[in-house]
């Protein structure tokens, strides 16, 4: 396990160093002490490694992540794993607003609840949210999957692609376009593996969920172009 | 953008050190907001007196003898303490609007910050750590108060045009964000006889709010007038003689971060400008709901 304490170090030096790990290395292990919600901490990384962060996180943690995971052992501001490629980016606590935003993969799993915009223009990540999330959650959603635990803000989904959106609680509203649609097995299935990798299947089971996706009215949707969604 | 820092001590003890944990909070935020920067601090009000905060662009002329010539004009004991380019007054309670009339004619140039019982606010333009020193902010004891630092959008970067504004006794706001309908609230504001120093649009949101007072609404249900009648964006940060309340517009993209602990309730922008307070790590940290009003007072 390798230390880096953020206050005494600073936050270039910390990213310079998490750039440099790249293909195969042995220092595969990483603790940053002292955040003290720090913006930018673990953004870009692009190599196999676990890092985790002892303390809450200021803007854009884990931005850009390709293969890395990132565990915050705290909360996380906002912008938390904006435009993540791969990798797995973990937050104990809650995330502030637009978490996951434009993601193109990986998985995010906020632990507490997520506030407004999470999930917003989402292009392949899958997001799981132990607690609540906050309005205007996958605004121009257009891949990938959201799972929700407790209950959704208005105007969830709004302008809605072909991301699905799995929400356990209560939804305050829909946004245009978005419509509640049939769980098929597939989708339980689906909900069961996000729930296992996203820590949450010891919380909630998949027939808990209800599904929205989009009525395919507000853009224009070629049947023929499906399976490249 | 703007930083937003706010302290409402529940634990006497802290009092003492309100400026220090302010100016700390502060300095935090001078990212946000490196143009200027302002203080609104609330100290323990003394039974039959209050405090008349001035600034002037020529503190030596028109302070020199300013406590005297004041004290005549309302046939009152005055003093005072002159901080760089502000002044507080120490005068009776019952002689404060009588006061703020005289200084019209006795120093022209001068400018009312804050007049009330517990409030003095002091605002320039300048780094926030710059600014926090020239007025020795970190040595103020209090029972709670709120910092801004500015990056202007809506007006331009002088001493008036610096946060926080206030428009009523012991009243002052803070906002990070830009209304777009200031000028005709303003001028409906007018017209219900309110003043206004500035072309600023967060002097409208505080006029706003001292008009609701005036008209008998109580502090919530002021802040919660703002959600309907102002347009734009804002996080607000109000403070008043007992304390201080919070509302964020129903989009929220102007952010907050709320801290509570036994001690004291805390508010930032962000969550960096608190990671210094006491006991932070096992505070109740959260993030304050669009469209909904928080305050707390004693």
């Amino acid at each position: 396990m390798q230390t880096f304490d953020l206050s005494a170090q600073g936050l270039r030096a910390l990213n310079s160093t998490l750039h440099g790990l790249k293909g195969q290395t042995n220092m595969t292990s990483w603790e940053i002490i002292n955040p003290k919600g720090a913006h930018a901490i673990a953004v870009g990384l692009d190599a196999p490694v676990d890092v985790t962060v002892r303390g809450s996180t200021g803007y854009y943690c884990a931005g850009m992540n390709k293969q890395a995971t990132v565990r915050v052992k705290g909360s996380a501001g906002p912008g938390v794993a904006e435009n993540m490629m791969s990798g797995t980016v973990i937050i104990d606590g809650d995330a502030s607003q637009y978490a996951g935003a434009t993601g193109r993969g990986g998985l995010l799993v906020i632990k507490g609840n997520a506030s407004s915009r999470c999930g917003i223009s989402m292009k392949g990540i899958d997001i799981v949210v132990h607690g609540n999330i906050g309005h205007m959650s996958a605004f121009m959603a257009q891949s990938g999957n959201m799972v929700v635990l407790g209950d959704a803000g208005e105007a969830l989904g709004d302008s809605l692609y072909e991301a699905r959106l799995f929400v356990r609680g209560s939804v305050k509203s829909l946004g245009a376009d978005c419509i509640e649609k049939e769980m098929r097995p597939e989708h339980l299935a689906l909900l069961a593996d996000l729930l296992k990798r996203g820590e949450a299947d010891h919380l909630a089971k998949p027939e808990e969920f209800k599904r929205y996706g989009s009525a395919r009215k507000l853009y224009t949707f070629n049947i023929d172009n499906a399976s490249s969604y | 953008m703007c930083g937003i820092v706010g302290l409402f001590l529940k634990d006497p003890k802290l009092e003492p050190q309100l400026g220090a944990m302010l100016t700390d909070m502060l300095i935090t935020m001078t990212d946000r907001g490196p143009d200027s920067a302002g203080i609104a601090i609330y100290g323990r009000p003394e039974k039959g007196k209050a405090k008349l905060t001035v600034q002037s662009p020529a503190p030596e002329a028109d302070f020199a003898t300013l406590a005297e010539d004041l004290g005549r004009a309302i046939a009152a004991k005055v003093t005072g303490q002159v901080k760089d380019t502000h002044m507080v007054l120490e005068l009776p309670e019952d002689r404060l609007d009588a006061a703020r009339h005289a200084m019209r004619d006795l120093r022209p140039k001068a400018k009312v910050m804050s007049a009330g019982e517990g409030i003095e606010i002091y605002k320039e333009v300048g780094l926030p750590k710059d600014v926090a020193a020239r007025f020795d902010v970190s040595r103020m004891s209090g029972t709670h108060g709120i910092g801004h630092t500015r990056m202007a959008t809506e007006s331009a970067v002088t001493t008036m045009g610096a946060h926080p504004f206030s428009t009523g006794a012991d009243q002052c706001l803070v906002h990070n964000g830009s209304l777009s309908n200031h000028n005709s609230v303003r001028r409906v504001l007018r017209q219900a006889g309110m003043t206004f120093e500035t072309e600023n649009d967060t002097e409208v949101a505080a006029a706003f709010i001292s008009h609701k007072l005036q008209e008998g609404a109580k502090l919530g249900e002021a802040m919660e007038a703002t959600l309907t009648d102002l347009d734009g964006f804002f996080t607000f940060v109000v403070g008043t003689k007992n304390g201080f309340g919070v509302v964020r517009d129903p989009i929220a993209c102007k952010p907050a971060v709320m801290a509570e602990t036994d001690q004291y309730v805390a508010f930032g922008s962000e969550y960096r400008a608190m990671v210094n307070l006491p006991g932070i790590d096992s505070a109740r940290v959260w993030e304050p709901e669009p469209a909904t009003v928080y305050f707390w007072e004693r």
